[in-house]
């Protein structure tokens, strides 16, 4: 103490905002291993989103439902446009496409029996259909992917709609990868590689180059499933207005827009982080689209990338979706960032609410894994009504909401339900900010 | 599809529409041969087919003609667009003109023979199936082949194998240049035997199997590794 008295006062460690604890890191492993960072999930950094939306509820000019008398109807047709067999959701709420592969074969049954319960679809993913995931899926959507791994016209037929993927939210033009710890020798043979390789999925499909060739690839896919399947197209969010015309163009029955929140197996960090657009930014311009087109509620509109729960969805619908489709929410819902396995993930240098490591097939809750012995720890039955509870709740938060406008249906909710509270989402939502009548962009204040 | 004309197996598409082309030829009980008139550069012309029947298509065809077949073998009597046989399972497709890019792209099994040239990336991500042409093929032909064999009798373009996995390239003229990871590889008694039993399947009695050269994946981009990365 004493030494501490005859010494000057020092200032106290202080942390560069612009290189943070985190970016130093990065740059020292970098360093370290020559290789960029590879991980699962999303983008972790702050982004406007649903958050910066309210809704208004009623008020003298509207009056709401009475909550637990009064109907508010959830349901939803999909592939209404060209599709002889269009596919009707009992609810808005659809489980996104992730393959077998990334996620063990008890998660994806997990995965069917949930969303079966509830009366909504599931989606394959690269890598084919499993029998499983059809067994436990009362309504399934088939991804035709750039690679093709394990695609098949059986399996096409066996399908209740066709999803063709253009792109994903996390990594708008990337392919996708699989790396080697996570290709068992099941996985191997459904996508025809060899055993433990870093599998490379392909970023472009093989056979088709933009939007007219899409248009043809769509006919034959329809020619070869007799007309019956609904056709969506998935795509990141990246130029929404674009994309979403040409998909309508292309013939899409359905389309997906994915913004970067959305997760992936495995990508870079640089590319989850650095490309695409926050799905709050991407909605508006996809359904102005759809409008301009005189397509609105004629080709439905899916949007994920972020949900979380029935406000983000009720948000989403309100701004023009016809439904939402959630992936990251139903690995939580399933197990995932479980803190009673703080302790396992520690051994992974991780911890709950954090573990992203998809890639590595060391997942403790089973779920992003391969490896038998942790697939097993998940018991699909169990996991699916885990699922059928989540989206139950979601639904139900949408109903009240909705109910709270005075809304009949979840389809009722608009634009006008809602303000923002930044100026970032009145810029990209066009809903007015928070005690104004104005968005940056309209004249007047 | 009038009972006429379901008779007479012929199917001529200035008088029918692909739907009803695809709908006869894509039914349970279909048999026999088949011959599809006027195809008139017409795209999806028998896609999705499930039988063993024979068709012949009269004439230039469009995209994906004969895309996903299932057993079934077909012969095109002219050119076809991008992505012939697309995602083939079995049976076999016949060119005999050209074919343009992506020719049996991702197929996962039977034969595609072209007679003529064929464009880029023939064979790309192909998985199983045997592709023969007799010409020369595009720029980056076999990108991705995961397996199966692509047979050229006359030249590949350039970045030939690009990606390879385990598909084998067999080519008898000129390679312009070689795709990351793709490399020459010493022509074994068991691939002297791949080769010749496809090319007799092919019909090809002119070229020997030893005037080939062989090309396989190199392996080295199997796994991630910094030390590659001006590979890609």
């Amino acid at each position: 103490m004493s030494e501490s008295k005859n010494m000057p006062p020092r200032t106290v460690p202080r942390f560069s905002a612009t290189f943070d604890p985190f970016t130093i890191s990065e740059i020292q492993r970098s360093a370290a291993t020559g290789i960029y960072d590879i991980r699962g999930a999303g983008t972790k950094r702050k982004l406007p989103h649903f958050d910066d939306l309210l809704f208004l509820g009623a008020s003298i000019s509207r009056y709401p439902l009475e909550g637990y008398r009064e109907r508010c109807d959830t349901d939803v047709v999909l592939g209404t446009r060209f599709a002889k067999k269009p596919i009707h959701l009992k609810t808005p709420v659809t489980i996104a496409g992730m393959s077998f592969g990334a996620l063990s074969a008890q998660a994806k049954e997990a995965l069917g029996r949930g969303a079966s319960a509830v009366g909504t679809s599931t989606t394959t993913g690269d890598g084919g259909m499993t029998p499983e995931e059809r067994g436990h899926s009362s309504i399934l959507v088939y991804q035709y992917l750039p690679s093709r791994y394990g695609m098949n016209p059986d399996d096409l037929r066996r399908a209740d709609a066709i999803e063709v993927v253009v792109g994903q939210g996390a990594k708008p033009g990337g392919g996708g990868m699989l790396l080697g710890q996570k290709i068992s020798p099941r996985v191997a043979k459904m996508r025809d590689l060899p055993e433990g390789i870093d599998q490379r999925s392909a970023c472009r499909h093989p056979d088709w180059t933009g939007p007219d060739d899409l248009e043809i690839k769509i006919e034959e896919l329809r020619e070869i499933t007799n007309w019956e399947k609904p056709i969506y197209v998935k795509v990141g969010a990246s130029r929404p207005y674009y994309d979403v015309s040409l998909a309508v163009k292309a013939g899409a029955d359905v389309i997906v827009l994915d913004g970067m929140q959305g997760g992936t197996a495995a990508t870079q960090e640089v590319f989850i982080e650095h490309v695409g657009l926050p799905i709050l930014s991407a909605i508006r311009s996809a359904v102005q689209a759809l409008q301009d087109l005189d397509m609105h509620r004629k080709v439905q509109l899916i949007v994920s990338g972020g949900i979380r729960g029935g406000a983000d969805m009720a948000k989403a619908l309100a701004l023009g979706a016809d439904a939402v489709a959630i992936g990251t929410a139903a690995l939580i819902a399933l197990g995932d960032q479980n803190p009673d396995l703080a302790a396992e993930y520690a051994k992974l240098g991780t911890v709950p609410g954090a573990y992203d490591d998809w890639q590595e097939g060391r997942d403790p809750a089973g779920i992003t894994t391969q490896d038998p012995e942790l697939a097993a720890r998940l018991d699909p039955i169990l996991g699916g009504r885990r699922i059928a509870n989540y989206l139950s709740v979601m639904t139900m938060e949408a109903q009240a909401i909705a109910r709270a406008c005075g809304k009949s249906h979840l389809h009722n909710l608009e634009p006008e339900d809602m303000v923002s509270l930044t100026l970032e989402a009145a810029a990209m939502t066009r809903i007015p900010l928070a005690g104004t009548e104005w968005y940056p962009g309209k004249t007047g204040f | 599809m009038s009972e006429a004309l379901f008779n007479h197996q012929t199917v001529d598409l200035r008088k029918s529409t692909i739907r009803d082309l695809n709908t006869v030829l894509q039914s349970e009980d279909v048999t026999g041969s088949w011959e599809v008139r006027h195809p008139d550069g017409r795209h999806s012309i028998a896609v999705g087919l499930t039988a063993p029947i024979d068709v012949t298509i009269e004439g230039q065809v469009g995209y994906y003609a004969c895309g996903m077949n299932q057993r079934a073998n077909l012969t095109i009597k002219g050119n076809a667009g991008p992505g012939v046989a697309e995602n083939m399972m079995s049976g076999s497709v016949h060119v005999e003109g050209n074919a343009s890019m992506a020719a049996g792209a991702t197929g996962h099994g039977g034969l595609l023979v072209i007679d003529g040239d064929a464009g880029a990336r023939c064979g790309i991500s192909m998985k199983g199936i045997d592709i023969v042409v007799r010409g020369s093929v595009g720029h980056m032909s076999g990108f991705m082949a995961q397996s199966g064999a692509l047979v050229v009798c006359g030249d590949a373009g350039e970045a030939l194998g690009d990606s390879l996995y385990e598909a084998k390239i067999f080519v008898r003229g000129e390679v312009k240049s070689l795709g990351a990871d793709c490399e020459e590889k010493t022509m074994t008694e068991e691939d002297l035997d791949i080769l010749r039993n496809i090319l007799e399947k092919s019909g090809i009695t002119e070229y020997d199997a030893t005037t080939f050269r062989r090309y396989g994946s190199g392996r080295r981009l199997y796994n991630f590794h910094v030390d590659n990365a001006s590979a890609y």
